[in-house]
């Protein structure tokens, strides 16, 4: 009886230390939820939830200072994670902060370009590379398509491409059309 | 030898009517017996792996076995030209895919001399093992058992586990498909060449090549050039006829016994597994020095001839079909067998390396899917799936788009093999909903990986950003002040945009030179965007030097500016750019 007590003793103490010692080890930084907000965030950086960024408006969202529906970029689908992660009620996308478009790069017309770097100084990610005076290119696979470049260029030479769709990154249909024709049937 | 060999079995596994008679009666068509189409379409990117880049442009002539798409980096492989003729184009053309989305693609105009490019043998026995990797890449040789993964990334000795088999993969389960057993048939000795080439790269003491027993001519001849070969630790096997016994893992189990769990690589395990096809290729890109521009393909269902034919890649599907016997009621082509293959978006798609088969369809020869009707949860799914997963399981979940779920029950252990469908009683396309849930789950990893970045960037950004204000601080704190107060101004201006061009005058702080030459090449730009634009460019012309001069006002407010314009005008801002579009 006695050395089982001992056993269990001593397992409890070797399990709290351990605890402990995991605790300091995998100390997580910062304040996780607002981590777990901005993994939900597309991170476009746009501005367009009214926050300097998407770390910003997770901030924002974790003390509850600002509503979930506010990212046009990561839409709906966006939207139904906060509300799941925050336990809070599904609701439309605000309509103030802009509607959810199809992701874009954006695109500078090398001719006009006149190397003013002003771009390259709005742009949140760094996606635009180029020196004073020279040409500026888009970096594509960089680009979050947040469209703070297009308004300081002073020749107006930006412009946004959606992403096209290629073989690689083309998406098989989700099956539901096989059920039309049964569904036709009994409505018959 | 064979007799004493004790063979394994794997789980589940249907036994679909074979149809292989009809094409397998006649020898294969030679590239030499076959009329040159009148224009060859040869993708780029035709292997797992990054794109090639095009080597050539449109009016170069090209010759025969010329490299026109160089690997890019090392995980991908090299194409090249099928004929000699004149490149008349590289544009992006539909490419031989469900998609029906193009490809990069170089468009050959053959001129019928067929010459080649000078070629060479490889002495592959004094070459450094690297050396022979690299040819194989610019030569293009990718597995040729459907998967089209570059064979000489596969053709490492193991890290973790010294190489103890070489499997040779001759099993070709699929109905339909026959032009592995023919190629078998017929050419056995280079296949065993091709062999002898792969177990010397991979250091594999032991070679195994599994048939299934319903291809006795097949096992014949190999087993007879196995015995020319005068080398007993290369052995040809005859394996069990069970769909999918072709499928990698499940030929490795029969074979070895060895059972590769779940999220795991044959390789681990000592076992590496490469088609027949693709050890004749690195036969005939090794030794004789031909780069891969065709193989064989069978041509069946609704044809007058069914057959196995040599084709080069880049010929319209058509073509081919055409020389089988082509019949009016044909609907659609199925690229592979009836099991795992894909329809073709249209009929001149081009033969390229994973083409193994193309099946003339027709409504008669197969009908429309009966309705799928609600899942009972029989459980024959699961009994029938080879590589013993939860296929009504995966299904749920994939309905659901629970994609989480769906990858706790091993979706990407799903060889898409379609067991599963082919006897589910209420007839559900399966193996649809995988392919669904699979490239779902592929373009969410994309998305993550992209803001992961953008997120990482976006921080180091600001993080510059704050350190260099810092070391301005001092420099700078009358003049931040000022910026502060400028970049609330502007901020104010913006919102009465109708401001004429002459703006640029009443910048308060005009004593830059640089000021002007920026705004004498933004005239200049003017002048030539309107000029090449015309009416168009005009309005947000007028409107922009208002914004220009207001954001050029202190150069290190300007991510700030941003920042704060979008936040205070988003709607000016948006406006803007989504009426350009
Ligand atoms: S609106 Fe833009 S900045 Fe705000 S959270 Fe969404 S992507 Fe990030
Ligand atoms: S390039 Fe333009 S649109 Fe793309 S991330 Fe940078 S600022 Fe945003
Ligand atoms: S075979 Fe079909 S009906 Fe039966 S459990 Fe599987 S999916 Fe459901
Ligand atoms: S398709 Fe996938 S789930 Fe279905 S039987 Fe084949 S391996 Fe199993």
């Amino acid at each position: 009886m006695l050395s089982a007590l001992l056993v269990m003793a001593g397992l409890a103490i070797l399990i709290g230390a351990a605890l402990g010692f995991a605790a300091l080890k995998f100390k997580v930084e910062g304040d996780p939820l607002v981590d777990k907000i901005d993994a939900i965030l597309p991170q476009t950086q746009c501005g367009q939830c009214g926050f300097p960024g998407c770390k910003p408006y997770a901030t924002a969202m974790a003390n509850g200072e600002a509503d979930i529906n506010c990212c046009p970029p990561g839409g709906e689908d966006g939207i139904r994670k906060l509300a799941d992660l925050l336990g809070r009620e599904f609701k439309p996308l605000n309509a103030e902060n802009g509607v959810e478009k199809p992701k874009s790069v954006a695109f500078i017309d090398e001719q006009t370009c006149i190397g003013c770097t002003l771009c390259l100084q709005a742009c949140p990610v760094d996606a635009i590379s180029g020196a004073a005076k020279q040409m500026h290119t888009i970096i594509a696979p960089l680009c979050t398509g947040c469209e703070l470049c297009l308004a300081p260029c002073p020749v107006d030479c930006i412009t946004m491409k959606p992403v096209e769709e290629t073989v690689d990154t083309w998406k098989w249909r989700y099956p539901a059309f096989q059920l039309k024709p049964v569904a036709a049937r009994t409505a018959a | 030898m064979n007799a004493l060999r004790k063979l394994f079995t794997f789980n589940g596994g249907v036994k679909p009517a074979t149809n292989k008679a009809e094409s397998s009666r006649d020898p294969i068509v030679r590239l030499d017996q076959l009329p040159l189409p009148p224009q060859f379409v040869v993708p780029l990117h035709q292997s797992v792996g990054g794109i090639p880049q095009p080597l050539v442009t449109a009016g170069e002539r090209v010759l025969k076995g010329q490299r026109i798409g160089g690997s890019d980096g090392n995980f991908s492989s090299a194409i090249h030209a099928p004929t000699s003729g004149t490149v008349i184009a590289v544009e992006p053309r539909v490419m031989a895919h469900t998609s029906g989305l193009t490809m990069l693609s170089v468009v050959i105009e053959p001129d019928g001399k067929d010459e080649w490019v000078e070629i060479q043998p490889l002495d592959w026995r004094s070459m450094d093992a690297n050396a022979v990797r690299d040819w194989l890449r610019d030569a293009g040789v990718v597995g040729l058992g459907g998967a089209v993964f570059p064979s000489h990334m596969k053709l490492m000795a193991g890290r973790k586990t010294p190489m103890k088999t070489l499997v040779i993969n001759g099993a070709e389960c699929e109905p339909f498909i026959t032009c592995d057993d023919l190629l078998m048939r017929e050419r056995a000795d280079k296949i065993i060449a091709g062999i002898r080439i792969m177990r010397e790269l991979l250091g594999a003491p032991e070679v195994l090549i599994g048939i299934e027993d319903n291809k006795p001519e097949a096992i014949a001849t190999m087993t007879a050039a196995c015995t020319a070969n005068a080398d007993a630790t290369i052995q040809t096997i005859a394996v069990p006829t069970r769909y999918p016994a072709g499928g990698a893992k499940q030929l490795i189990r029969v074979l070895t016994g060895i059972e590769v769990p779940h999220g795991q690589r044959s390789t681990d395990y000592g076992v590496q597994c490469f088609n027949v096809g693709t050890a004749y290729a690195i036969h005939e890109a090794i030794d004789l020095g031909h780069p891969l521009i065709s193989r064989m393909v069978t041509i069946a269902g609704n044809v007058g001839q069914p057959r196995n034919y040599e084709v080069l890649f880049g010929t319209p599907m058509d073509f081919i079909v055409r020389q089988a016997g082509w019949k009016d009621d044909t609907n659609a082509f199925i690229m592979g067998g009836p099991m795992m293959g894909f329809r073709m978006p249209a009929f001149d798609v081009p033969v390229i390396k994973a083409t193994n088969c193309i099946i003339a369809a027709s409504p008669r020869l197969f009908a429309p899917p009966p309705p799928e009707m609600p899942c009972i949860r029989c459980g024959e799914c699961a009994r029938a799936c080879p590589t013993d997963l939860q296929p009504f399981e995966m299904y749920w979940h994939s309905r659901a788009k629970n994609f989480g779920k769906v990858q706790e029950y091993n979706l990407f252990d799903c060889i898409e093999c379609g067991c599963c469908s082919y006897v589910c009683p209420s007839h559900i396309p399966l193996v649809d909903y995988y392919r669904f849930s699979k490239t779902e789950i592929w373009a969410r990893e994309r998305q993550k990986n992209a803001a992961d970045e953008a997120r990482v960037r976006f921080e180091q950004r600001n993080e510059r950003a704050e350190r260099e204000k810092r070391e301005k601080a001092e420099k700078l704190a009358a003049r931040t002040a000022a910026a502060r107060a400028a970049s609330a101004a502007p901020a104010a201006t913006t919102a009465d945009s109708p401001t004429a061009p002459e703006a640029p005058a009443p910048t308060p702080a005009g004593d830059d030179g640089k000021k002007a030459l920026i705004e004498a090449a933004i005239a200049r730009a003017k002048a030539k965007k309107a000029e090449a634009a015309g009416t168009e460019g005009e309005a947000p012309v007028v409107e922009k030097p208002v914004r220009k001069v207001l954001s050029e006002e202190e150069k290190k407010a300007l991510i700030d500016a941003a920042l704060e314009r979008a936040k205070t005008k988003k709607q000016a801002a948006a406006e803007k750019p989504v009426t350009e579009e």
